[in-house]
């Protein structure tokens, strides 16, 4: 029965499951529209419509990718509880939709920064699972090379760039991002995300002033999860409506949880921003995890809370709804594809525990960039001069 | 390579840089400044300069003077007040691969920015294992100007050459100026690059090459100003004049002093200095700066840990008045190494071994 379904979806052809499941991913680019959930809320400009244009290929990634996202968070909190991540881990499970919905809008010279939450935005980027795991466990093949670790992911080949441990330095950072890539008349835009902790950050003001004085093609995306680590939004904004918050810029408030929202709104928001400067994104979204892995999350939130989010809006299940009531596969196909997507991340993270650890030379390369160094004479803990 | 051959190869190319220097023209450090900054905009088009007042109002300090005319403002931009802003902005295009020179208008307004250019410029190379490079410079008057008091007046060389992943210059005459910003602007790290407003007025000799718009100095090494045997006086900065005037002083009493002008803050330049100290086997050190974990305080911990066995005297370190500069012209004079300061410190270092 779910076969000939699949089967008249894909006009008609048949063969194994599998591999006729397969094909329709990466085929079949049928036209879709979908209705977002809720409407968009606009500041100082006219929201974009509610009908987003996607794909059947598109819907189908969009459940894959998200899918591989939560399952490599909840991977992470299993590493980390082994002890073997250190130090912090801030996990992304729940939002997953704002990185997926941006990544669909844009291109990879589009650019991207973030905060330390940042490992599915790496994913989204073009990362792999294995320098992701890697990195968090410190080994060398790890997308920073063991150095940077959680907090600091860098794609620079897909303008990815970090990954920021200081609340609210991304911003400013994006937006002289977006600066470069108007003075090189790249015809590309900056997405700088931070949190709803981070939005009253005096530098972020002064990064938007200067974007709208310049015209950069900015896009504060304020990934709004409603807590700044255990401070609730209320507690911390005397205005919590960040989409609002650029006063003079343009912002839209975006239903985070929901994909095709995030999508039609990040399109929007480049359109926007590259014929008329900054503009802001409140994305309404979620973290299921606390703060970091040293935060229950549930000592400033009620578990009730939680579980009602999960139930009423979590992001792979609105997808999963949308990809059963379109026919794009049964329940069981995307159980199999479930299946496979923890195996994925099992070998990743075989494979990473069994990279070895920097070499202990690591520690003095990279300070300067490779050959603009001079012999250093200081490190002599050990005795020996380095030279980088 | 081995210490005896490093040795050698500094102490060469700093004599003839001397001889170069004998040169009929002269240039106000300020002008080498606007040169510099002038040559290096016109070579690579990625540079561009950044700050407040640099543009229309010509510059502060009038290091950016005509800038704005030559080159447009696509390439020079003029800031509201907001260093945590600017600079921010200005190591992002960094990372984007522009190289923008950031002008604070005095160093003690980069504290409003210092985690930028600590955290997202000193540390990326590192952090990113060499995916993101940050060819930034930082540039401005460092140190004390002449009675603006207690928030204009510190001297940050110690704090950012603490730092890991950043270079720090300071110049001295009009040739430092050119050659060590020059070489700030290409070079492909963070630098700090510390001027001095009393000295941009001052006026230097300069040679043919360093006018050339090729020139440039190589990071890391210091200079010695002037050869001596009895004692080396390191310095940096302003302090290099202070302490040359010294030297003259000590002469006429039978001292012949070496002066050392560091021209790099970070990398320091610790095979010159051990080499003039275990040539003299006496060591003063000058800055203006805080006495308190300063730049003096690390030159006598390295001397003391590499050539301890050549000193004759114990180390000296002369800096600043342990206080917020203080506004009254005398406490200000009091609160600042002098010239009879360094003689004084330069003659002890002479007589206690007797």
């Amino acid at each position: 029965m779910a076969l000939s379904r699949l089967s008249s979806r894909s006009k008609g052809i048949s063969r194994p499951l599998s591999a006729a499941f397969s094909r329709s991913i990466s085929t079949d680019t049928t036209p879709i529209t979908i209705e977002t959930s809720l409407p968009f809320t606009a500041h100082l400009c006219d929201p974009p419509s509610r009908s987003v244009e996607s794909s059947t290929q598109e819907l189908l990634s969009f459940f894959r990718t998200m899918a591989l996202m939560r399952r490599m968070e909840i991977a992470a909190d299993s590493l980390y509880k082994a002890k073997l991540i250190r130090g912090f881990c801030h996990l992304y499970d729940g939002q997953e939709a704002v990185a997926i919905g941006m990544e669909a809008a844009i291109t990879k010279k589009d650019a991207i920064i973030t905060a330390y939450r940042d490992h599915c935005i790496f994913l989204g980027r073009g990362g792999s699972l294995y320098e992701v795991f890697a990195e968090l466990m410190g080994r060398q093949d790890g997308c920073s090379k063991g150095k940077g670790g959680s907090m600091h992911f860098y794609k620079k080949d897909s303008s990815f760039y970090g990954g920021h441990g200081i609340v609210g330095a991304q911003v400013p950072l994006g937006c002289g991002i977006a600066f470069a890539q108007k003075y090189s008349k790249e015809e590309a835009v900056t997405f700088a995300m931070y949190g709803d902790g981070a939005a009253n950050q005096g530098q972020l003001f002064e990064a938007l002033n200067i974007s709208a004085l310049w015209d950069l093609p900015s896009i504060l995306v304020c990934e709004n999860n409603h807590y700044g680590m255990g401070t609730a939004e209320w507690r911390a904004a005397k205005s919590p409506s960040y989409y609002k918050r650029g006063d003079y810029v343009p912002g839209l408030k975006v239903d985070g949880m929901d994909a095709f929202a995030v999508k039609q709104a990040c399109k929007f928001a480049k359109e926007h921003a590259l014929k008329n400067g900054p503009i802001i994104l409140e994305m309404d979204t979620y973290r299921y995890h606390g703060h970091s892995m040293s935060d229950p999350g549930s000592t400033y939130r009620t578990r009730d809370e939680i579980s009602g989010v999960r139930q009423e809006r979590d992001p792979i299940e609105r997808i999963k709804k949308l990809v059963l009531s379109h026919d794009l596969a049964t329940e069981k196909e995307l159980k199999d594809m479930e299946k496979e997507i923890r195996k994925e991340v099992d070998d990743a993270i075989a494979k990473a525990k069994d990279c070895p650890m920097p070499e202990p030379s690591e520690l003095f390369t990279n300070v300067y960039v490779k050959g603009f160094g001079t012999e250093c004479v200081l490190c002599s803990v050990q005795g020996p001069l380095c030279e980088f | 390579m081995d210490f005896e051959q490093s040795l050698r190869r500094t102490r060469s190319a700093s004599v003839s840089a001397r001889s170069y220097a004998a040169g009929s023209k002269e240039m106000t450090v300020r002008d080498a400044l606007n040169s510099a900054i002038d040559e290096e905009m016109s070579a690579d088009p990625k540079v561009f300069v950044m700050g407040e007042e640099v543009g229309q109002y010509q510059g502060a300090y009038k290091i950016t003077k005509g800038l704005l005319e030559k080159y447009g403002p696509e390439r020079v931009y003029d800031t509201p007040i907001t260093e945590a802003g600017f600079t921010g902005i200005g190591v992002g295009a960094a990372y984007a691969g522009l190289k923008p020179v950031v002008e604070f208008m005095t160093f003690n307004f980069s504290m409003q920015a210092i985690d930028h250019i600590i955290n997202s410029a000193a540390k990326s190379n590192y952090m990113s294992a060499g995916q993101i490079n940050v060819p930034i410079v930082f540039r401005g008057p460092n140190g004390a100007a002449a009675g603006v008091g207690a928030q204009h007046s510190q001297c940050y060389a110690a704090w950012y050459a603490s730092v890991p992943g950043l270079k720090v210059l300071a110049p001295y005459s009009a040739e430092d100026a050119r050659g060590l910003l020059k070489a700030a602007i290409r070079d492909p790290d963070p630098v700090v690059f510390l001027e001095n407003e009393l000295l941009y007025g001052e006026s230097f000799p300069i040679s043919e090459e360093a006018l050339d718009s090729s020139f440039c100095l190589p990071i890391g090494k210091a200079k010695i100003e002037r050869q001596g045997k009895d004692v080396t006086i390191v310095t940096f900065s302003k302090m290099v004049g202070f302490a040359l005037k010294a030297a003259e002083k000590l002469a006429e009493e039978g001292i012949s002093a070496e002066v050392i002008n560091l021209r790099s803050i970070r990398p320091l330049d610790r095979a010159t200095i051990n080499a003039s100290v275990r040539k003299t086997s006496r060591l003063v050190t000058v800055e203006e700066g805080f006495p308190q974990h300063g730049v003096c305080a690390e030159i006598c911990a390295s001397v003391v840990e590499e050539s301890f066995s050549y000193l004759d005297a114990p180390v000296e370190r002369i800096a600043g008045a342990d206080v917020p500069m203080p506004y009254a012209a005398n406490l200000e004079r009091l609160a600042l190494p002098q010239v009879e300061d360094i003689v004084r410190a330069a003659k002890r270092a002479c007589y206690r071994s007797k």
